[in-house]
């Protein structure tokens, strides 16, 4: 693909160019991780390891160096105590929660997501819990429409936690597979807010024993370090147990989640590239790794 | 070259301690040599990454700051820890913009006021926003629902004009944004509103065909402001993405959304840098009360990660 291409060429103008370690390349190395927002503490941590390993193994080959570096990388993004696989309930609908901060690609996702389970073969109903932004229910019904399955939906202004009992309800009388429940975005920082949240899984609790069986965190690739604020405050008020990462198709790389796997070990599921319905994939972490250390040639020399 | 210390949850505070335990050599001796604030600058740097400031805009700042730093007599009345800072701080002060720059609402009127950025940035909620304040300060605004992409997006805005008691344009998903704009101008005209305000859909800087599409409505439609509107909460890309946005726009100025949380900010840094255009507003909430004009040194205390300390060294 591309994006291998990309990265060999990188990489090998990098490495290439270098007969050998020296603090030089290992600069140019922390750009590169730097400016994938891995964030300065792990940028720091892979490029002592790094040395180390080179000290160790008397390593003087610079590939051999990257080598070490995208194996850890991609050991981080393997970090997960979650399976890495969404896993469908025995029996009943297979409830999805969705959350995460303001206009990261949440409701958009859900429409890519729902489409994906009915491609293959899944009934999905989507549960309109975002009952606070200007018209969110509205472009819920848009998504709903386009992928073909119900919407749950009440009134603009009422109480998110009574749309989701009634969503559940209709789903469990209706035999869907698949349950999705959008939710307003919010910040992380605000109390009430978060309180809401942590009301609405309650009662999806109460009302279906197990469920939700996936508390889905949506993570915009453009957020630079604040992400593991996100994804540490989402996790400890409802628990998330798999990521979203949108707008990869932008020249942002995500390079947060690497770090957000490794400390809270929650897998990345799927990946948005953009916002059309076909749109999503699973995440792949070796394709990820690669997309990291690319960069188009002249960026590297812009100032 | 590289940095090392211990990360700590509770490192938003310890910038100063940091510095000053650098510095404990340093105590009694007169001036701030490049040797002496080397150190010192390492700690700046991580700060300043970990607060999302662009890479290259880092490199630059901690250059230009070390130059500034050196030979500055130490005062009595602070630290050198605190004296670093300080000169780093009023530095990031004077390059976030030292001075408030206003909406250009003069001239012909109408004016048109137009909102640009990537995907989800807050640029329909901004529309709303602006549209209140200027209602507020007794112009006659009309809201311009211009993007014909987004699910919802037209009647999104359609919703806020009703909330913030504005009239919007009666526009959808089939007419070209072009289109949208030039008759929106036109009916404002007719209908003696004074601010046209013209969202637009989201869109990556990458997007050619998009991005032809705002340069097309900037030239239909005379703009006294263009306005990148950006997630403060924006990582390393945040210059890609404003450079490119400029150099195909011309913005007027800029619009820093979702501050209210607990990101670091530091896109504003770079987004000012790499644009030169002022930041005129940031919007702190979701509701359509939630903006305000951009202040350089709360933002410049906030990259920096501290807030009572930097009272405590203006005194000085
Ligand atoms: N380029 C790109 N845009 C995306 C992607 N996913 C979502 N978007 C766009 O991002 C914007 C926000 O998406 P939404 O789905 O409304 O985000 P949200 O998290 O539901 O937003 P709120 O409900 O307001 O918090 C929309 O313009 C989407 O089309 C993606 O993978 N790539
Ligand atoms: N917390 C917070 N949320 C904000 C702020 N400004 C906008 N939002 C929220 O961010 C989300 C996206 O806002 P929109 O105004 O729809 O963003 P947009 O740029 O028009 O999105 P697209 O049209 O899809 O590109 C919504 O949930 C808004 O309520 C802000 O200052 N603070
Ligand atoms: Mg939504
Ligand atoms: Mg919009």
């Amino acid at each position: 693909s591309k994006t291998r291409e990309t990265l060999a060429s990188r990489l090998d103008t990098l490495f290439l160019g270098k007969k050998q370690i020296d603090e030089e390349l290992l600069d140019e190395l922390e750009e590169i991780l730097i400016t994938a927002d891995l964030g300065v503490r792990t940028t720091q941590e892979l490029l002592d390891a790094a040395r180390t390993r080179v000290k160790r193994d008397q390593l003087s080959d610079p590939q051999a160096l990257k080598e070490v570096l995208r194996e850890k990388i991609y050991e981080y993004l393997q970090a997960s105590d979650q399976p890495a696989e969404l896993v469908m309930p025995e029996s009943g609908p297979f409830v999805i929660m969705v959350v995460g901060v303001n206009g990261v690609g949440k409701t958009t996702s859900i429409g890519k997501i729902a489409a994906k389970f009915v491609r293959s073969g899944q009934s999905v109903l989507l549960v309109a819990g975002d009952t606070f932004r200007a018209a969110a229910i509205d472009q819920l019904k848009i998504w709903g429409d386009r992928v073909g399955v119900d919407v749950v939906a009440r009134d603009p202004g009422s109480d998110p936690s009574s749309v989701v009992y009634e969503g559940l309800e209709y789903g469990v009388a209706n035999d869907i597979d698949v349950i999705i429940i959008d939710t307003a975005g919010r910040l992380h920082t605000s109390v009430n807010l978060m309180e809401e949240l942590k009301k609405i899984r309650r009662v999806i609790g109460k009302k279906m024993a197990g469920a939700p069986h996936e508390v889905m965190l949506v993570l915009d690739a453009t957020t630079g370090q604040n992400s593991i604020s996100q994804a540490r405050m989402f996790s400890e008020a409802v628990g998330v147990t798999g990521l979203t990462l949108t707008k990869l198709d932008g020249t942002a790389k995500g390079g947060i989640v690497a770090n957000i796997c490794r400390e809270l070990g929650i897998p990345v599921r799927f990946i948005g590239i953009g916002e059309q319905i076909d749109d999503l994939r699973d995440f792949d972490a070796r394709e990820f790794v690669d997309a990291l250390f690319n960069r188009e040639p002249d960026e590297t020399r812009q100032s | 070259m590289f940095f090392h210390f211990a990360f700590s949850d509770a490192m938003f505070e310890n910038l100063t301690d940091r510095l000053d335990s650098v510095f404990k050599k340093l105590r009694g001796h007169g001036k701030l040599t490049e040797e002496n604030i080397q150190d010192a600058m390492r700690e700046v740097r991580v700060a300043l990454l970990e607060a999302d400031v662009n890479y290259k805009v880092v490199k630059e700042f901690i250059a230009a700051v070390t130059e500034k730093a050196v030979g500055r007599e130490v005062l009595s009345s602070l630290s050198p820890g605190q004296q670093v800072i300080k000169v780093v701080h009023d530095e990031l002060v004077e390059l976030l913009g030292s001075h408030e720059e206003p909406l250009r609402l003069d001239g012909r009127q109408p004016v048109s006021i137009m909102l640009a950025g990537l995907q989800g940035s807050g640029k329909t909620t901004t529309a709303g926003k602006l549209a209140r304040m200027l209602r507020e300060k007794g112009r006659k605004p009309f809201l311009v629902p211009a993007d014909v992409y987004r699910p919802a997006a037209i009647q999104q805005l359609h919703v806020l004009g009703e909330q913030v008691g504005v009239p919007v344009f009666d526009s959808t998903t089939e007419d070209r944004p072009v289109d949208i704009a030039k008759r929106a101008v036109a009916e404002a005209e007719d209908k003696g509103y004074d601010t046209v305000i013209i969202d637009t859909a989201g869109r990556l800087h990458v997007d050619e065909a998009l991005m032809t599409e705002l340069k097309d409505i900037s030239r239909a439609v005379p703009l006294t402001e263009i306005l990148f509107v950006a997630d403060a909460m924006t990582g390393q890309d945040a210059v890609t993405v404003a450079d490119k946005f400029n150099s195909d726009l011309e913005i007027t100025g800029v619009v820093l959304t979702k501050i209210e949380g607990d990101a670091r900010g530091g896109a504003a840094l770079s987004v000012k840098k790499v644009t030169g255009k002022p930041i005129k507003f940031v919007g702190v909430g979701e509701s359509l009360d939630a903006l305000e004009v951009f202040h350089p040194d709360r933002a410049a205390s906030r990259i920096l990660g501290m807030g009572d300390v930097l009272s405590l060294i203006e005194k000085a």
